[in-house]
């Protein structure tokens, strides 16, 4: 199951035709504690680029964009408990939402694990 | 017993094994009193208040009420006759569950907790951008007079033409000290008075057709502007900043066109600095086709040395109590009057208050507005509507019209020179140890901002803001403006001697050393507040917005049990 | 001048350490030629302390305070005698003259109260969460049906004829400019309100029902009815209290199913003061819905030593942070006046309350049948709480400056409060407290015998 990155520190995992979403560790290292996440309604439209998710600190609120247009067909309930999750598994149980894909080659421009790696150490 | 409090010490509990070298069986420290909430002291029983033994009008019930707290019947004479009540089958059986104190109780819990605030009256407050001045307690009395507090705002006009003329007198003064034409007196704060300006400039447009769709506003704004504009349905887009802290007047004019409505800016802006090119904005922005919104909430730094109006500005709210002293009261009332030009004027918001050659000060409400306007001002007048209920903030009237006569022209113009004097005192006296962004832009105004430059790996602004309030200060504005990283932002007001000014610098020296070096003992303070630094984080991932303990009304959803909400 | 400390000779001391010829060169920034060089013309210098209060109390002296007249006006700020200790607790330094507080190691005194108040007007509305207040209940109604709007995503707000005219005002003032509808409608003349008829305008594009409970006539609606029809449709129902004592004597809205409960706080504590400031009251039943709630929020937490503590949180929904997505453009709350609410409230308790609500019902209800027995007066209301309608068969607004003139404020016209619909000018609007006595009862219906004569 491949994983892209996005330049505005998102993951997503590919699936057939859908997509799992959520921030990357370095996202969440930078936000700092995690208190709240307002995710997309499920059966929303979302477009690449624009705003899909809210991910608040106490003294910060951050919009999270959807990195491919689709449909959303989930969110993740367990952030609405435990928002901390994203903090402590940032990239496995902190996901955000999954999305169907309307466009496949949207994926064309995202980054690899490596290529991420090397453009956060480059900031 | 409520989530957050692991531990389950409250006030009221008694810490057995204590009373040791720092421990004290109660939790108290001496003046340092700690207090319950009054939902774990009081009770639904106890009341603090008394009422006469009233006699019923006939019946033979006479003498006190039946049951208290029952509702008595009106007419309590014999059965058939009496109407039980006339609050139909809406009257109320089941408990809330509000506590009640005895009189004694009650001034000792208030007391008790008001000691673990700070405030003007206690010291130095330099919170940049808020203006911590002192307040006089003339204007609490004059609030007081029984011919201002205890009116009704919808009494006959004749009743109160010298609450009118009160409104009257300090909208004259407003008007004068501001250059300008008119002045909407009902907006309830400093941002309700920006939606008033915002909401007269797209009155102004609309009425020649031309809404416009965007405002443009410097990142280095309060966060009021952009909130207020898009509230009044327009676009928002920086305005870029010159590397000294201004307005790029270029960038700036090259951004205008027939789409912008207004600019809103600041002046003096939040990095404490004059905006020099305020003038030549104006112009280009009313070239555009434009209005000019000044954020007044700096104007005690120039009141009585230069007038907004002659600056080209439209439209600029006054917050009473920075710039006229009006007490903050641990977070409002507000009230924020606003200024405005004579292309602004006619679409202020009802109701308001005219002066006629006569000398009556007139109360223009719905009813009068129409036949008003077409008598005085040739039928002009298209007020944009009512903003909120009766005629503005009267109690705040009273105490900032009591303090602009206390100070007279003479004497405002004085406060202004005086809080540049002590905000560049400050500035001078510190820059060697703390790094002053726009130093070398020039004088500042009434404020001094610094950063966290230079501070050891690991320190930062919030921990020297910690460090102050050990010192017996309150902290400066921290993270504000957000143009500049770890910003402090330091606001002395004319209130302050150049003794309390000078052991301020001293303090602020030492912590500023510290942080410097860094001292880990600033990561942990305050130390010797009346609470260590609170868990921010646990309040908001688990919000517990209400007393849940004993005798909360059943049934209701408790925000446990919503998880995250 | 007694408020500035600084001497002569501290200012030259302090020139010189900052580099600066004279303090003119520390406005060297202001162009010239907008430079005010001496006090501006035309306004008076600077008074003494004695002067200035003469003068103020001069002014003060022109206006008829309600002390001095048989008084009688309601119509959403109502007279009720204030505990001394009240007013002594507001002027405690700590309290006026500290800050929002930003900083809560050295803000408890003002947090804990503000948790207290919260704690207090939710149970007093039958809600589970309150904020901080807002400035006053005009504002927070509207502020309640954009809340509405966000949570329905709807845009239509229908809003009964028993809402206060001014709160129907401002909330169209905001509508306007965002792009939202208030469908409003003029209260009818009838003993008790038209249920049917605002149920029948409520449909599937309906954000919120906003009905006044006791409405502007001091009427009662039946809330339960209401909110059963808006859930039916998936809108929300508003219930707007003007008269916080009132809820003393009647079941609270949100028992009867309102979603969002607002309202004016001055009656307790605040006082008259010709209008403002006054104290918005603003609870949300859900405790899932106060994300969206606008204002401030203290919340409980816990300090570096495990102790308890309050903060203000979830502030991401406020503009400082936000920015033009907050939730309301509203950086203040009156938080002095929900000092003087929350310490009158604590005073009073429950048994208080519930003894103070009877009283003023009781007075109400003498002074309804007193004024049922002038010539020419019918009292509209069935039900009522402390304040009623009667119509006197001719413009009230007429009556009401005649009797001034006795030292009688008779109350509210509806033609003060509905200039443009003449059907509703011989209604006039009477309130009763307990500050009221049953001499001032006496003393109305003989003046409005005398007038209607």
């Amino acid at each position: 199951m491949p994983r892209y990155f996005t330049d505005e520190h998102e993951w997503i995992d590919v699936e057939g035709d859908t997509a799992t979403v959520g921030i990357t560790d370095y996202a969440q290292g930078q936000l700092g504690d995690i208190v709240f996440v307002e995710l997309p309604r499920v059966g929303s439209e979302v477009a690449r680029g624009k705003d899909a998710a809210v991910v608040e600190s106490v003294k910060a609120a951050s919009d999270v964009y959807a990195p491919i247009t689709g449909e959303v067909t989930e969110a993740n309930g367990a952030l609405e408990d435990d928002p901390a999750l994203v903090n402590s598994s940032p990239e496995d149980q902190g996901w955000f939402f999954k999305l169907t894909i309307a466009n496949k080659s949207e994926l064309d421009g995202l980054m690899d694990a490596a290529a991420y790696k090397s453009f956060c150490d480059s900031l | 017993m409520s989530a957050p409090n692991a531990s389950g010490w409250k006030p009221g509990t008694l810490v057995s094994g204590g009373a040791g070298e720092t421990l004290t069986s109660t939790g108290n420290r001496a003046l340092m009193l700690e207090e319950p909430l009054i939902f774990e002291i009081g009770s639904t029983e106890t009341t603090g208040v008394d009422f006469s033994p009233l006699p019923f009008r006939g019946g033979d019930g006479g003498g006190a009420c039946s049951e208290i707290g029952d509702i008595p019947h009106p007419n309590p004479s014999p059965e058939g006759e009496g109407l039980a009540n006339r609050l139909g089958g809406f009257a109320r059986d089941a408990e809330f569950g509000l506590p009640g104190l005895s009189e004694p109780e009650a001034v000792r819990h208030y007391t008790r907790l008001s000691r673990q605030n700070y405030a003007i009256d206690l010291g130095l407050f330099p919170l940049g951008s808020c203006t911590m001045k002192h307040n006089p307690r003339l204007n609490e009395k004059v609030a007081r007079m029984p011919g201002f507090a205890d009116v009704h705002p919808l009494q006959p006009v004749d009743t109160v033409r010298g609450a009118l003329e009160v409104i009257n007198e300090l909208a004259f003064w407003l008007i004068d000290l501001t250059g300008m034409h008119g002045v909407a007196m009902t907006p309830k704060a400093g941002a309700h008075g920006e939606l008033c300006g915002i909401l007269c400039i797209r009155a102004a447009l609309e009425a020649r057709g031309d809404a416009r769709e965007v405002i443009l506003v410097p990142e280095s704004a309060h966060g009021t502007n952009p909130a207020t504009a898009a509230f009044a349905g327009y676009r928002v887009e920086d305005i870029p900043a010159t590397a000294e802290g201004r307005v790029d007047l270029e960038a700036l004019e090259a951004r205008l066109g027939p789409d912008v409505a207004a600019v809103m800016i600041t002046n003096p802006n939040t990095c404490g600095l004059f905006e020099r090119d305020m003038k030549a904005i104006s112009d280009a922005v009313h070239a555009a086709g434009g209005f000019v919104y000044c954020d007044g909430a700096n104007f005690n730094a120039i009141v009585g040395k230069v007038r907004p109006g002659d600056l080209g500005i439209d439209a600029m709210h006054i917050n009473l109590h920075k710039t006229f002293s009006t007490p903050h009261g641990g977070g409002g009332p507000g009230s924020g009057p606003v200024v405005l030009s004579e292309a602004l004027s006619p679409y202020g918001p009802l109701p308001y208050t005219a002066r006629t050659k006569d000398g009556v000060v007139h109360l223009i409400e719905e009813e009068s507005a129409e036949a008003f306007s077409n008598e005085h001002f040739g039928g002009k007048l298209a007020s944009f509507g009512r903003m909120s209920a009766f005629h503005g903030q009267m109690g705040m009237f009273t105490r900032a019209l009591t303090y602009i006569l206390s100070h007279g022209a003479d004497g405002l113009r004085q406060v202004a020179e005086d809080a540049v004097l002590n905000a560049n005192y400050i500035l001078r006296s510190l820059d060697d140890v703390l790094d002053a962004p726009f130093g070398a832009s020039g004088p500042c105004m009434h404020e001094a901002l610094f950063s966290d430059k230079g501070f050891a790996e690991g320190f930062s602004t919030l921990d020297l803001a910690k460090a102050l309030i050990d010192e017996g200060f309150h902290p400066m504005t921290m993270y504000f403006p957000l143009v500049v990283h770890g910003a402090m932002l330091v606001e002395p007001t004319e209130t302050e001697s150049k003794q309390g000014l000078d052991q301020f610098i001293a303090a602020l020296r030492t912590v500023a050393e510290r942080a410097r070096n860094g001292d880990e003992t600033l990561k942990t303070a305050p130390h010797h507040a009346p609470r260590r630094r609170l868990d921010e984080t646990l309040a908001a991932r688990k919000p517990i917005l209400a007393y849940e303990g004993s005798g909360a009304p059943p049934g209701k959803p408790q925000l446990s049990e919503q998880g995250g909400s | 001048m007694r408020y500035l400390p600084l001497t002569p000779d501290d200012r030259s001391a302090m020139l010189a350490t900052i580099g600066a010829a004279d303090i003119d060169a520390l406005f060297a920034d202001v162009p010239a030629e907008a430079r005010l060089t001496g006090p501006i013309a035309g306004l008076p210098l600077h008074q003494s302390e004695m002067a200035v209060e003469r003068h103020m109390r001069a002014l003060s002296k022109k206006n008829l305070s309600a002390a001095d007249a048989a008084f009688f006006c309601g119509a959403g700020a109502y007279r009720h005698h204030i505990p001394a200790s009240v007013d002594h607790i507001i002027q405690r330094g700590e309290f006026l003259t500290a800050y929002t507080p930003y900083q809560p190691e050295i803000a408890q005194g003002t947090l804990q109260m503000l948790f207290e108040f919260q704690s207090q007007v939710a149970r007093l509305y039958g809600c589970a969460v309150a904020n901080a207040s807002m400035y006053d209940g005009s504002t927070a109604c509207w502020e309640a049906i954009a809340m509405a709007g966000r949570i329905t995503r709807r845009k239509r707000a229908v809003v009964s004829g028993g809402l206060h005219p001014h709160y129907v005002e401002t909330s169209k003032t905001m509508a306007k400019f965002m792009g939202d509808e208030i469908a409003d409608a003029l209260p009818t003349l009838s003993g008790t309100p038209d249920n049917a008829a605002l149920v029948a305008r409520i449909d599937h594009q309906t954000s919120c029902v906003v009905v006044q409970y006791p409405d502007i006539l001091g009427r009662i609606p039946d809330l339960a009815e209401i909110a059963e029809a808006a859930h039916a449709k998936g809108a929300l129902l508003i219930a707007v209290n003007t008269e916080p004592v009132a809820l003393g004597a009647i079941e609270s809205p949100g028992e009867l199913g309102a979603d969002i409960v607002v309202g004016e706080g001055q009656a307790l504590g605040v006082g008259l003061q010709f209008g403002g400031p006054y104290l918005g009251l603003f609870a949300v039943r859900d405790p899932r819905h106060v994300r969206q709630m606008p204002g401030r929020l203290c919340g409980e937490t816990v300090d570096a030593d495990g102790k308890r503590g309050f903060v203000l949180t979830l502030s991401t929904r406020e503009q400082h942070i936000r920015r033009e997505k907050a939730t309301s453009n509203i950086c203040t709350n009156s938080g002095l006046c929900a000092l003087a609410f929350s310490v009158h409230l604590t005073l009073l308790g429950e048994k208080g309350l519930r003894r103070l609500a009877a009283e003023n019902h009781r007075l109400a209800c003498l002074a309804a049948d007193r004024l049922a027995e002038v010539p020419g007066v019918r009292v509209l209301n069935d039900i009522f709480f402390n304040e009623f309608t009667v119509l006197l068969g001719q413009d009230a607004r007429e009556a009401v400056r005649t009797l001034t003139d006795k030292k009688v404020l008779a109350g509210v016209s509806l033609g003060r409060l509905y200039p443009a619909h003449g059907a509703l000018h011989e209604g006039l609007v009477v309130a009763v407290t307990e500050t009221t006595s049953e001499n001032d009862i006496e003393t109305l219906a003989s003046a409005l015998e005398e007038v209607l004569a």
